[in-house]
């Protein structure tokens, strides 16, 4: 007879506290996230201060030399590409991306949803086929040098996929998209009647870019630039496939000391570094934009 | 913006970009249909690749392994998921704040970050490598996108007609049901096809948590292209690419059609 009351008072306790509701809602979520994210990376972050035995496994003695091996200038190097790559990817997105976002904003509105539509649908595709694509063109007797020595431009076969060239091309061509979105919302929000004004005050139309479309595009461009810079530094596929042996960023590093060198304190210091990183340059951009849910999806 | 036709430059500009986007998957197409093996130039037109790659075994069973994750996957994510973008969009509850920050993790950090801690984690609890500790990682990375295009989708929810179904003398469940679960369908939709893509195409988790003897899709074509260029590939990478636009098409023309009614 307790067990049905009981019951009952708690389904009307759910029923009228809305709190507990709330919380009935999310805590599937909350848990399996704390279970496989959070959890995960508290792991890593202990992992990062111990030590690795001489077969590498893991010996539980605390040890900071992990954080100092990274500024041994091997690895220095390393972290420094990486992050003028991330830099280059970033640049060039915004070359070809800034136009491009530019252009579907000004198409009749219409058109505009196909347009970005467009922009979108290649990269729903699985990511190693669009790499495999460029190797097809890239590579010494490919698409790209096939044409150009028919055409005679040329007398001897380029080199160069297994260049750092070709992973800028690759890079490039993988965060396009991260760049046009961001950039596009920000340049659709900006009223006619600015542009109109500023016209009327004699700006011509050159002027009224620089004064006003260029700045008000700013938050866009920085979401963009998160977007693109901080997955390109942990990116290994690209260099992997793209650029031979020679080329290694941070993401690369990190792959290596867990699956080849075996040193996974080492590994999960680098780790640490990247999402500091991370943290750092996403901190700025919600304190400099906020964060628009619109720029991400 | 205004609607005044760009300028000359700027369209020449943004057809050749759309060129730089389309030309490799074209080629890549083409290519899957040429008789020459090491497919340097063109030689004829066959279809003896794609007879190749329905007979390679390998190729069948990742995917036949990369569906079942995707699904499973995409079925878990969409329903906790959507629970949690409810709870965030309507209620107040303790650790509001923490879970909302949370739920950004997966979307913001390098994905070889995540996949080194599932890595660690799983090795950690003895939890054996293969599909169960794919699958496991894929939820945990899909979650967050479903919340998050549900969420954008109650955002513009008019409350009034929930409220117009409960003086009509609906109570709660009827509600939901009849009133707010088919209103935000088409976001519930959008968020589970965002979480099946997702899936399909992931290499970087995948990688990390398959183990050595689990094989997918994406690993499988990694594997194939890291050494040759092969017209089998070419094949492989028509049809994945051909079933990811048809899907797409549709669910932009079923989209299209709802804003319509």
């Amino acid at each position: 007879m307790e067990t049905p009351s009981r019951r009952f008072s708690l389904t009307r306790l759910l029923r009228e506290n809305s709190s507990l509701q709330g919380l009935a809602l999310v805590s599937p979520t909350a848990i399996y996230l704390l279970l496989f994210v959070v959890l995960p990376m508290v792991l890593i972050a202990g992992l990062s201060f111990l030590t690795r035995g001489s077969y590498g496994n893991i010996v539980y003695q605390v040890n900071y030399s992990n954080y100092a091996r990274l500024l041994d200038p091997l690895y220095l190097r390393i972290l420094v590409y990486s992050l003028g790559v991330g830099a280059a990817t970033t640049v060039l997105t915004i070359l070809i991306g800034y136009p491009l976002a530019y252009f579907i904003a000004r198409a009749p509105a219409r058109q505009r949803s196909l347009l970005l539509f467009l922009i979108l649908l290649p990269f729903w595709t699985n990511f190693i086929i669009r790499i495999y694509a460029w190797i097809m063109i890239l590579r010494t007797e490919g698409f790209l040098n096939t044409i150009l020595l028919n055409l005679g431009v040329i007398q001897v076969p380029l080199n160069i996929l297994y260049t750092p060239t070709a992973v800028l091309i690759g890079m490039v061509y993988e965060f396009l998209p991260f760049m046009v979105l961001p950039l596009y919302t920000s340049l659709e929000k900006i009223e006619n009647a600015q542009l109109e004004a500023a016209a009327d005050l004699g700006a011509r139309p050159f002027r009224a870019f620089l004064r006003i479309t260029l700045p008000l595009s700013v938050p866009g461009m920085i979401a963009g630039s998160i977007l693109v810079f901080i997955p390109a530094m942990g990116m290994f596929v690209v260099p992997d496939l793209m650029g031979g042996a020679k080329t290694m960023l941070v993401g690369n590093l990190i792959r290596n000391q867990f699956l080849t060198a075996r040193n996974w304190p080492f590994g999960a210091a680098a780790a640490m570094l990247l999402m500091i990183l991370t943290l750092v340059f996403t901190l700025y951009y919600t304190r400099k934009a906020g964060f628009g849910e619109e720029v991400l999806i | 913006m205004s609607e005044k036709k760009p300028a000359l430059w700027l369209r020449i500009f943004s057809f050749l970009a759309y060129a730089y986007i389309y030309l490799p998957i074209l080629i890549l197409i083409i290519f899957s249909f040429n008789t020459q093996k090491i497919n340097v130039r063109w030689e004829g037109f066959t279809l003896h690749w794609y007879e190749v790659l329905f007979r390679d075994s390998n190729v069948l069973l990742a995917t036949r392994n990369t569906l079942m994750i995707a699904f499973v996957s995409t079925l878990v994510a969409t329903l906790i998921g959507t629970m949690a973008a409810l709870a965030l969009q309507r209620y107040r509850f303790p650790g509001y704040t923490v879970t909302e920050s949370v739920l950004y993790i997966p979307v913001i950090i390098p994905e070889v970050v995540m996949g080194i801690s599932l890595l660690v984690f799983f090795s950690l609890i003895k939890f054996t490598l293969g599909l169960t500790t794919i699958t496991l990682s894929h939820i945990a990375f899909n979650i967050p996108f479903v919340t998050l295009v549900v969420r954008a989708r109650l955002h513009g929810f008019d409350k009034s007609i929930e409220e117009a179904s409960m003086d009509l003398g609906a109570n709660e469940m009827t509600t939901f049901w009849r009133i707010t679960l088919p209103t935000i369908m088409p976001g519930v939709l959008s968020g589970a096809l965002l979480a099946f893509t997702l899936s399909l195409d992931d290499y970087v988790i995948t990688y990390f948590t398959a183990g050595p003897g689990a094989t997918t899709l994406p690993l499988r074509v990694f594997s194939m292209v890291r050494f040759a260029v092969t017209p089998e590939v070419n094949a492989l990478s028509t049809l994945w690419v051909m079933t990811i636009f048809v899907v797409l098409l549709i669910s932009q023309i079923v989209q299209r059609r709802q804003v319509q009614h």
